[in-house]
């Protein structure tokens, strides 16, 4: 009996395929894992309770937390607001200029994060458009958590909107216009047909979303004005500590977003591995029903 | 279809209406905000600012440790996409989601624990910092962590490409007479030529507007260490916003001259061999 | 270069794709594998290729043993059922390939492809891309391209099942013509008996891994050797019944089968084709059968009647020649006789 390897003209040699998968796992380990590992190395080095006490006894840290876990979750429900429509408007219906659109919206992947804080300050900033105006009314933007919700909003603004057009336009509206047939009204529609049909893509897009959001540093850098205990979130306060040479300070809320960046990552295998099962199981079904 | 749905279905105007406002206010009014203050800075004084010694060493850096990480990315997210579309092993399914961490860890963590492995107590510096190897606070340092920022871009890009491969484009190649060398160089590497160059771009991309996880590990140094966000961040520091402006004009001006390269380069590919 | 295959056999898992099949292709001659989906034909042509291992048994390109050799060493030309162009490069560059990765010098690459391009006649279109090119023109590349290396023998894996009908039939008389030129060895693979007997030399009939029978294409059509290949080639009547003493007995049908001049009876089932059934007015004896016409469908050279036989309770399709058609003056609702004039049967221990 022959080797199938020696003739099969798809596969590589043994000591190639060795060679290159201890190549890329070389690769993964010392870019991603090695770094990643010594994150929590690094934050538990001293112990549980010193990790405890540094998180905990640290008022500006708290603060920190509490700031990141107001910013995000606004600017996610907005995104998610927008998401919805732009895709609503894009996958369903034909328009001058929708092409165009579909562009603009992915614009802000390619703005620097440092540029995407700056033209909010020009906009609201004292010396900007509206400064003045915002002066004479007492209300504050840039170095204040509204600044920082816009500056958010505007890095994480593509998310959600990117990962459902292209899902609402494999779906096709076949169903929807079935269900306005059947004389739905708007909302009905939206949450009886639309919803169940996307909602696995819906939680793909807001936990890249939320990662994102949670995490942004150079953007939200620019609006905060580093105001200690005010105007710093989780990223921040990272970087504040690390610059007051508080290592064991800045690695601990470091593992709390690398956990973030854990939990992320693993809702988003799950889900591709969902959305994979449920395509094998669709082609299944069709291919029983040509059978028959 | 058009006619049909806009008849059929609700909310085109009110979906519509507001994708546009939304995007308005929070993006193309603000961008313009930044291209207005531009140009009510004489157009000398413009031009002194984006072109000071400082500011040209910085675009020269940021332009150049981005080709350099965007290249290495190529070169290992061929590796990397390879290995995981093709061959079996244990824990790949694990390999393949550690990825996209990049994606999903915040830069300023990657920055802080990229600037603590590299220097000589830390635990990738000990064995590089003896061979003269300064993998901190250099302009290697940038170099390493925009590899990190931008290495999914490739493989993710090439991965459903290399799948797309029918076996049968193989086989005739061996039919034909090519050894396996043959058949990978001059079958399937050329038909990864413009995943390659999409990956390559948004790696380049990213990597150009990337600030949170330099500014821990590159010191920041003018002339030396210092690349384009930084030295926008510094004139802001410094209050001086028309300069600022002026620089972030440039930046968002090769950024988007990227964009554009990338979609007429997709377009061309489509069109010759779709 | 002749082709021997010898005892292969090959399972996918659980899936037993060729159980010992031998195959002898004379030198020059261009021969088809025909049969169903799943019944081995293309692995057996994979195997030939090298494309695939055989489990067992052995492969001969005239006297020397291949069953191991690479691919890439055995100089076939194999043409693949979509194709399988170079998409990134033109027409020109995809029939070059052999020849430039057996480094052949520049100015032969160029005449041998220029002398290709001819003689599948798209030499005005050697700089385009495969993606502008019709479905028929690919198909013409890619047999070009597999020839260009001069090779030992051609294989073709369903070469014109992409293809729509008219470009189809246009491709396979080309194809013959092409072969009577070149000579070269050919084996191509089908599931369409129309192109298998108009094409080739001869014709191979498979089924679930075995060879059912081989044989020219007049040879399997006047002398089918089982009950598979005779329903295989379809337009076929089937009626169950017994041999007894020398006959046999289907209801009011009967035959002589001298082959069983046995007492004790056996199941047996006849075949009639639809053309060898006649319609008559008035019964004829003992082996006509009476039916009403349910449907006719007098569009094309043969008018098809189908006749529901209350006897057997099954419906019999009947071809009738035109002038018959007009001399009967057939409505549906008729009681008419219909009487075989070539039967075939087969004792029950092949079961279909």
């Amino acid at each position: 009996m022959s080797t199938p390897e020696k003739t099969n003209p798809r596969s590589d040699p043994r000591w190639v395929r060795v060679a290159l998968i201890a190549a890329a796992l070389g690769v993964i380990g010392v870019l991603i894992v090695i770094p990643l590992v010594d994150v929590f190395v690094e934050a538990f080095g001293r112990g549980l309770g010193a990790y405890w006490q540094t998180l905990t006894g640290d008022a500006d840290t708290q603060a920190a937390i509490r700031l990141t876990l107001t910013v995000a979750p606004i600017a996610l429900a907005l995104n998610l607001i927008f998401g919805i429509a732009a895709a609503w408007a894009i996958s369903r219906f034909r328009f001058p200029g929708r092409t165009l659109l579909t562009a603009l919206i992915d614009l802000p992947f390619s703005v620097s994060p440092v540029v995407a804080g700056l033209i909010f300050v020009l906009i609201f900033g004292l010396q900007g458009y509206l400064g003045p105006w915002l002066r004479a009314h007492d209300w504050r933007i840039i170095f204040a958590t509204p600044g920082l919700v816009l500056a958010t909003t505007f890095v994480t603004f593509p998310f959600i909107a990117r990962e459902l057009i292209p899902l609402m336009e494999a779906i096709g509206a076949d169903e929807e216009i079935a269900a306005a047939s059947l004389g739905a009204s708007g909302w009905q529609l939206f949450r009886r047909v639309t919803l169940p049909n996307i909602k696995w893509g819906l939680v793909y897009g807001i936990i890249l979303c939320n990662a994102r959001a949670m995490g942004e540093f150079g953007a939200v850098y620019v609006v905060s004005g580093h105001i200690t205990g005010r105007t710093d979130t989780m990223p921040l306060r990272v970087e504040k500590l690390f610059q007051e040479y508080n290592t064991p300070g800045a690695f601990a809320v470091a593992s709390l977003l690398a956990s973030l960046a854990l939990v992320t990552l693993a809702v988003k295998t799950a889900l591709e591995w969902k959305t994979r099962r449920d395509l094998a199981e669709a082609a299944r079904l069709r291919s029983e029903g040509d059978a028959a | 279809m058009n006619d049909v749905n806009r008849r059929v279905l609700p909310g085109f105007r009110l979906s519509l209406g507001y994708t546009l406002a939304y995007l308005g206010v929070l993006v193309l009014v603000p961008l313009a905000a930044c291209f207005s203050k531009a140009a009510t800075l004489p157009f000398d004084r413009f031009w002194a600012a984006v072109s000071t010694e400082r500011a040209i060493a910085a675009y020269e850096l940021t332009v150049g440790a981005s080709l350099v990480s965007a290249a290495i990315n190529v070169v290992l997210g061929v590796l990397v996409a390879w290995v995981l579309v093709r061959y079996e092993f244990p824990l790949k399914r694990l390999v393949d989601s550690l990825v996209d961490l990049p994606f999903a860890l915040p830069t300023a963590v990657a920055g802080l624990v990229y600037s603590s492995l590299y220097v000589e107590s830390g635990w990738l510096g000990r064995f590089l910092v003896p061979l003269g190897i300064q993998a901190a606070y250099s302009r290697l340092a940038i170099v390493l962590v925009l590899v990190f920022v931008g290495f999914p871009f490739v493989v993710r890009t090439l991965e459903p490409v290399l799948e797309r491969i029918d076996a049968d484009i193989e086989e005739a190649a061996a039919c034909l007479g090519a050894t396996r060398l043959q058949t990978v160089t001059r079958v399937i590497f050329p038909s990864l030529y413009p995943a390659l160059v999409t990956g390559f771009a948004l790696s380049f991309a990213r990597a150009l507007g990337e600030y949170g996880s330099v500014v821990f590990v590159s010191g920041n140094m003018p002339f030396k260490t210092e690349i384009a966000p930084v030295l926008i961040v510094a004139r802001l520091e410094e209050f001086a916003y028309a300069e600022a402006t002026a620089i972030a004009v440039v930046l968002l001006v090769i950024s988007f001259s990227v964009l554009v390269v990338v979609n007429l380069l997709e377009r061309w590919s489509k069109r010759v061999y779709a | 270069m002749s082709i021997t295959v010898k005892q292969v056999s090959k399972s996918f898992g659980s899936f037993r794709a060729l159980e010992h099949v031998s195959v002898e292709v004379a030198g020059g001659s261009l021969v088809a594998l025909l049969g169903p989906s799943g019944s081995g034909k293309t692995t057996l042509l994979r195997i030939i290729a090298g494309l695939e291992v055989a489990d067992s048994g052995t492969v001969l390109y005239e006297d020397e043993d291949v069953t191991d050799a690479a691919v890439k060493d055995r100089n076939v030309g194999f043409v693949f059922q979509h194709y399988a162009l170079f998409r990134h490069m033109t027409v020109f560059e995809n029939v070059a390939f052999g020849l430039r990765v057996r480094r052949w010098p520049r100015k032969r690459v160029k005449e041998r492809v220029g002398e290709l391009l001819r003689l599948i006649q798209l030499d005005a279109l050697a700089g385009s891309y495969p993606s502008q090119l019709s479905g028929g023109q690919r198909q013409r590349v890619a047999l070009a391209r597999a020839l260009a290396p001069e090779p030992k023998v051609l294989l073709l894996d369903e070469p014109f099942g992409a293809l729509d009908a008219k470009v189809r039939q246009e491709l396979r008389q080309w194809l013959r013509r092409l072969h009577d030129e070149i000579h070269v060895t050919s084996v191509f693979v089908t599931h369409d008996q129309e192109e298998a007997f108009e094409v080739a030399d001869r014709v191979v009939i498979m089924n679930h891994g075995h060879v059912e029978q081989t044989g020219t294409p007049r040879e399997i059509f006047e002398r089918p050797a089982n009950p598979f290949v005779m329903d295989f080639l379809g337009n076929v009547n089937v009626f169950h019944g017994h041999v007894v003493r020398g006959r046999m007995k289907a209801g009011s049908l009967e035959v002589d089968y001298p082959a069983h001049p046995h007492d004790e009876p056996r199941p047996a089932t006849a075949f009639v084709r639809s053309h060898e059934l006649d319609i008559l007015r008035t019964p004829n004896g003992r082996s006509s059968l009476e039916g009403k016409i349910m449907h006719l469908s007098p569009a094309g050279p043969v008018v098809k009647a189908r006749v529901f036989a209350a006897d057997f309770g099954i419906v019999l399709n009947v071809d009738v020649p035109r002038d018959r058609y007009a001399e009967l003056g057939l409505e549906v609702g008729d009681t008419v006789y219909v009487a075989p004039r070539d039967v075939r049967v087969y004792l029950q221990d092949y079961i279909i």
